[in-house]
């Protein structure tokens, strides 16, 4: 090649432009649909807004001060923490032994693999109709198959957010358990052989080699897992609008029936914008976490 | 001992199939229950009645293909912005690059609820409020961060060479990319299609809030509101359910390994 050295940069500007142009219409589809919407919720809750009234004016942090002290909020708030929580652990819980099921060669796994995937790709919304009918208290296979007993799944504080736990554990597990799979897959088969030389049981290997080196990847699934589940909607919406008396309304509940069923835009966006710092915060910690993993290596 | 181990395998495999199978068998049983005998422990006989009237009886078929609309829209704006930004991201050298992918990720991690109350007032004031193009945006910007992930690591993986050559041939970067990259990451582009597809397919809370036309609604919407109109028709309930995851669950099945190669190259890769 006998490319002169101005050609060749001639050329690498070029292909620096193209990339620009390229990468433009995400850039902005990003920017316009996601990033000023955020910073237009903002600039919302520092207003009163009632929509139907057409009434709009700055009220400065007022929401803020309200918010501090409405104990709707900080129950909702309590709610969405406890939900994510143990969602997640449970979640957890499940998908390690999954995960390492699903690693083992046997009979059946494609099947099995094919199988964890269906929750996964119905609906939410599909997902939390059809637990509702399961819970149902009169007809619901749940209480079919615990004979006599008259539980109302949905209907009972203490019972219902335990209830759309379930709905949640059902639905995403199975992301869990592939995650998990991945981290798996990824440990060096030669450590195996060495424990068993080494004469380990199965617990001590699983303790000192799977736990410890699947820890990047857990920890991975419970970042994503844990923002998913803070912002949790669909399933609760369905299940049950957030009651009984409140005890499954979650932040994006509350928020969602703040700005479309009372139409108030200003209060709602506070709601919005306290529940993106929550997750904010969220992903600050456990990105802080993940670092923390990563320098150890 | 060798049998113990392979009994306990049996019984967690059993275990997990009836936790994850289970409730979706019961589903399509109750959709095939005589409508008049949900009460009773066991069905009589079976019968489509339930599909005949949710398909005939219902406006049901009309949002199925609302949703239908929606998800290709997304579908395909997604690909086309996203595999150019992603050939770029992955081949190309220019300032931004990490910042881009970081903000990708930031976005992703958004919760939708923040995003609402804007979105609604700028829908609204451009008049794509109550609107299927108007809900193909806000997914296909929800949508953006997998699909910029996954191409970009498609993409990663395809040789360097390969670009290098095409431009020492005298293709623009645009034109190697178009000629010479895009046909070969088709796989890519499929796996990005299947989870975009999806996600659009079963979007709730943007639909919910932005559609109030009924004959928009998409499949989610109109399967959270069949309760609220009538007495609890849980047999419809069931049919439908069925007929809006069926095509989902075929798809699952049939694409599982790229599914899980595409969710899993997001997280874990990088």
């Amino acid at each position: 090649m006998t490319v002169g050295p101005g050609r060749a940069r001639g050329s690498l500007e070029r292909e620096r432009r193209q990339a620009y142009w390229l990468v433009a219409p995400a850039v902005l589809v990003l920017a316009a649909v996601a990033l000023y919407p955020i910073l237009a919720a903002v600039w919302l809750s520092l207003h009163r807004f009632i929509l139907v009234f057409g009434e709009r004016r700055f009220v400065g942090l007022g929401n803020y001060a309200y918010l501090l002290g409405d104990a709707r909020f900080w129950s909702a708030l309590g709610n969405t923490a406890y939900f994510t929580v143990v969602a997640v652990g449970v979640e957890l819980l499940l998908a390690v032994p999954l995960a390492l099921l699903l690693q083992r060669a046997f009979p059946g796994r494609g099947l099995l693999r094919a199988a964890v995937l269906v929750p996964w790709a119905i609906p939410t919304v599909v997902s939390a109709r059809l637990w509702a009918w399961m819970f149902n208290p009169d007809y619901g296979l749940i209480n079919r198959l615990l004979l006599g007993s008259d539980i109302n799944w949905l209907g009972a504080p203490g019972y219902a957010l335990h209830a759309a736990i379930l709905v949640d554990v059902w639905k995403t597990t199975p992301f869990v358990a592939l995650l998990v799979l991945a981290g798996l897959q990824g440990i060096p088969e030669d450590l195996y052989k060495a424990a068993r030389v080494d004469g380990a049981s199965p617990w001590r290997t699983f303790r000192s080699i799977t736990l410890p080196l699947l820890k990047p990847a857990l920890l991975l699934a419970v970042l994503f897992r844990s923002l998913d589940a803070f912002r949790v909607f669909d399933a609760i919406y369905v299940l049950t609008e957030g009651g009984p008396a409140n005890t499954t309304e979650t932040l994006s509940i509350y928020a969602y029936k703040t700005l479309m069923r009372s139409g108030d835009f200003g209060y709602g966006s506070t709601l919005s914008v306290a529940t993106f710092l929550c997750v904010v915060v969220l992903a600050a910690v456990w990105l802080r976490l993940l670092g923390r993993q990563e320098e150890a290596r | 001992m060798r049998q113990r181990a392979g009994l306990g395998t049996a019984l967690a495999v059993v275990a997990f199939l009836t936790f994850f199978l289970g409730p979706f068998f019961w589903q399509v049983l109750t959709s095939l229950w005589p409508d008049g005998e949900l009460t009773r422990s066991w069905p009589s006989h079976l019968t489509l009645e339930s599909y005949v009237s949710v398909l005939w009886g219902r406006p049901f078929l009309r949002v199925v293909l609302n949703s239908l609309v929606v998800a290709a829209l997304t579908t395909v704006f997604c690909l086309v912005i996203g595999s150019a930004a992603a050939f770029a991201l992955a081949k190309l050298e220019f300032r931004g690059k990490g910042l881009l992918l970081s903000a990708a990720l930031a976005v992703s991690m958004f919760p939708p609820i923040a995003t609402v109350s804007p979105l609604y007032l700028i829908l609204r004031a451009v008049g794509l409020r109550d609107s299927l193009v108007g809900l193909a945006l806000p997914y296909a910007t929800f949508a953006m961060p997998l699909t910029l992930w996954v191409l970009t690591s498609f993409f990663r993986q395809l040789p360097d060479e390969l670009y290098r050559a095409a431009r020492v041939d005298g293709c623009t970067p645009f034109q190697a990319f178009r000629r010479v990259l895009l046909p070969l990451a088709a796989p890519g582009l499929a796996t990005t299609a299947i989870l975009v597809f999806i996600f659009a397919w079963n979007e709730f809370l943007f639909a919910l809030t932005f559609l109030t036309t009924p004959e928009k609604r998409t499949v989610p919407v109109a399967i959270s509101l069949f309760a609220s109109e009538y007495r609890e028709p849980w047999g419809e309930i069931a049919a439908a359910s069925v007929v809006a995851t069926l095509p989902l669950v075929v798809l699952t099945v049939l694409f599982q390994r790229r599914i899980v190669s595409g969710l899993t190259a997001g997280a874990v890769k990088e």
